[in-house]
């Protein structure tokens, strides 16, 4: 027996158990998600608002940016402006040298997985520290997020066990029951909540009316970072802009119901710069370009800006729900990481992208903000073929084949089995360059079902 | 060019002349739209759908329902908003004055707070860190959180709420929405209740004698 096999067959597994927890834990918030919505009679008009609020804010962005900027100094908090990644992580890391922190404790936060940051922040000798659950557990694991909501949905119970028995709850006996292993994260961090002196957390949304900040969260991780520590910096996306306070009574509505299927999150915390006497003496906001400008220029494809990162389009899309989150390459994924990642990164970065979808609809019919990705990718598809004179077009085309099979388990499972022979749209050169740099288990050598028939026979 | 400067250009010039600001439509519920039935009863019901514990009592029975309700958690010392004097039977409150700081509150283990206002298509606690809330910290280091929701102060739905609040929005104050004890469903999408904001939250409507 060739010394490969048993990697391969753990591949098989790991793959098996990989499709497996995605399809079910998907099925399981869509679930979630309906019942949620059908609560809700007005829920079509919620929608039309949400959408016309976000077309509004990016048309009057400038203005309300200045706006947020004044409120939020008025109110005793300090604004730094960003064009990139490395200005952002220079302000955050300044705020940190400037208070002699080595630590940071961080609340969930794409725009500073996009940015890099907590690399950024080692790079200067200054330790952050998740405190989000499923993001603790991808950073002690050295893994990355695989979707937006619930960041290790592919890793099962087990997995987390054997890696906090390795790592926060070394020598402690410890089952894989899931409120043991929270028990184990809400003892190891207690302390830091209590002791470091500073935070950093995305936004959820921020009010250019009133220069509130708001993040939505479960476990109160949110909360502790933006409450205990000394000083909080917050890094957001230009478009995360809400214009008026009162555009908060549709958001909150319908972020959580579309997220993980409840009425409301059980946190939402909105503060405003600094509150003397309750919570941080210092606040600072950071707010960030880092690409979304040049969203921001295509006319149609400037919509992938209104997301609210609710997640609902990664779980009821045919490709997402078969190939997970790692396969997109980028922290965004997805449908919406579809459209958003070749226009915040430059098409030429992510070429083929575009056309990892089936473009089914389904992920525009659960949109909140009724962003129309499929019309969004079609564009980008165009564009893709346009500005980088068919270079990259037979992989485009050859890639919308394999996003065709992924909408059928059958017809993934003969591709995946003609990826393995050297043939068919799955073949190397297109899933290589696909794959690049991620994380997406390779078709294993022998399917598991296939490699358990032999062993059987 | 500033780095502000730079970016408030580009969106400027991404935008164009004149980019299309429709006008929104609000066809949703308002604020102030008029329902049937009981709030305070819809309220109670959907707090309780998220496992927190609900009781509801009269005005003068409330010393004596938060005593209860301390003792079904093994509860003696309570922490409390420096402004706002609990009675709790049986129990001793601790006033946030001089401010209690974290690892005091999380040796203490419990609070009794008030609240703005609740939600009762939500089932939301809503703090506002004026006085019958108290400062941040306070409802949240404790393991065992006691709410006080005025009857009179449930409001039917989000954007009921939202208005409530405009005040406290433009005055800058911080806002908790609060819907059932801390929670996490990141391991396999179970829920676990209790991550680290309190593992138990203790809902006691008051209503007020007319
Ligand atoms: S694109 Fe829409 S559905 Fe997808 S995450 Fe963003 S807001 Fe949610």
């Amino acid at each position: 027996m060739s010394e490969g096999f048993p990697q391969a067959a753990r591949a098989a597994l790991a793959d098996t158990q990989l499709r497996r927890n995605l399809a079910g834990a998907t099925a399981t918030i869509r679930a979630r998600r309906a019942a949620a919505v059908a609560e809700c009679d007005d829920w079509q008009e919620l929608r039309d608002a949400a959408e016309a609020i976000k077309t509004r804010t990016m048309a009057r962005l400038p203005e309300l940016l200045e706006m947020l900027e004044t409120r939020v100094t008025e109110a005793g908090g300090t604004v730094h402006w960003a064009r990139d990644a490395a200005e952002a992580n220079a302000a955050v890391a300044a705020v940190a040298a400037a208070h002699g922190a080595d630590e940071v404790i961080k609340v969930k936060s794409i725009a500073t997985d996009e940015i890099g940051l907590n690399e950024a922040l080692a790079a200067r000798g200054v330790r952050a520290f998740e405190t989000d659950l499923a993001e603790l557990i991808n950073q002690l694991g050295d893994d990355w997020s695989s979707h937006i909501l619930v960041p290790a949905i592919h890793r099962n119970r087990s997995e987390i066990r054997r890696l906090f028995a390795r790592t926060i709850a070394k020598g402690r006996p410890l089952t894989d029951a899931p409120e043991e292993l929270a028990e184990a994260a809400r003892v190891y961090l207690r302390e830091r909540f209590l002791s470091v002196p500073m935070a950093v957390s995305g936004a959820n949304f921020a009010i250019a009316e009133t220069g509130a900040v708001c993040v939505v969260e479960s476990e109160g991780n949110g909360r502790m970072c933006t409450t205990l520590p000394r000083v909080l910096v917050t890094v957001m996306g230009i478009e995360k802009l809400l214009p008026r306070w009162r555009d908060l009574e549709v958001f909150l509505q319908i972020l959580p119901r579309s997220a993980t299927g409840e009425p409301m999150s059980p946190y939402t915390s909105l503060w405003t710069g600094v509150h003397p006497g309750d919570g941080p003496e210092e606040f600072h906001l950071v707010i960030l370009d880092n690409g979304r400008t040049d969203v921001l220029a295509d006319e149609l494809g400037r919509q992938a800006l209104h997301c609210i990162r609710c997640s609902a389009c990664l779980n009821v899309c045919p490709v997402y729900t078969r190939v997970g989150g790692h396969a997109y390459g980028s922290v965004y994924p997805g449908p919406i990481g579809a459209i958003l990642t070749p226009q915040l990164k430059g098409l030429h970065a992510a070429p083929t992208l575009p056309f990892a979808s089936t473009l089914c609809g389904a992920c525009l019919e659960v949109c909140p903000v009724k962003i129309d990705i499929p019309s969004v990718l079609v564009h980008l598809r165009g564009r893709v073929v346009r500005e980088t004179r068919g270079r990259v077009t037979r992989e485009g085309v050859m890639m919308a084949a394999v996003a065709k099979a992924f909408g059928s388990r059958r017809r993934y499972e003969r591709a995946q089995r003609l990826a393995r022979l050297g043939h068919g749209p799955l073949a190397d050169q297109v899933m290589g360059r696909w794959t690049a740099m991620r994380d997406l288990p390779e078709p294993p050598a022998q399917t598991f079902r296939s490699w358990w028939r032999e062993r059987q026979g | 060019m500033s780095a502000r400067d730079d970016v408030l250009a580009r969106v400027r010039r991404a935008l164009g002349p004149s980019p299309s600001a429709p006008e929104v439509p609000r066809g949703y519920h308002q604020a102030g739209a008029s329902r049937d039935g009981d709030a305070v009863a819809r309220f109670c019901e959907r707090a309780a759908e998220y496992t927190a514990t609900v009781t509801r009592c009269g005005d003068d029975a409330l010393a004596a329902v938060l005593g209860a309700r301390a003792r079904a958690h093994g509860v003696t010392r309570l922490a409390c908003p420096a402004a706002t004097a609990w009675a709790v039977d049986g129990a001793e409150t601790v006033p946030d004055d001089p401010p209690l700081d974290p690892r005091t509150l999380d040796s203490i283990g419990a609070v009794v707070t008030g609240s703005a206002l609740a939600i009762a298509d939500t089932g939301t606690v809503v703090l506002d860190g004026g006085p019958a809330s108290g400062r941040r910290a306070l409802s949240l280091v404790p393991d065992v959180h006691l709410c006080v929701v005025r009857a009179a102060t449930v409001v039917w739905s989000v954007p009921d709420a939202i208005a409530a609040l405009a005040a406290d929005g433009a005055r800058g104050r911080p806002v908790t929405f609060i819907s059932g004890p801390s929670a996490t469903s990141d391991i396999e999408l179970q829920r676990v209740e209790g991550v680290h904001g309190p593992r138990t939250l203790e809902i006691v409507v008051v209503d007020e004698a007319p």
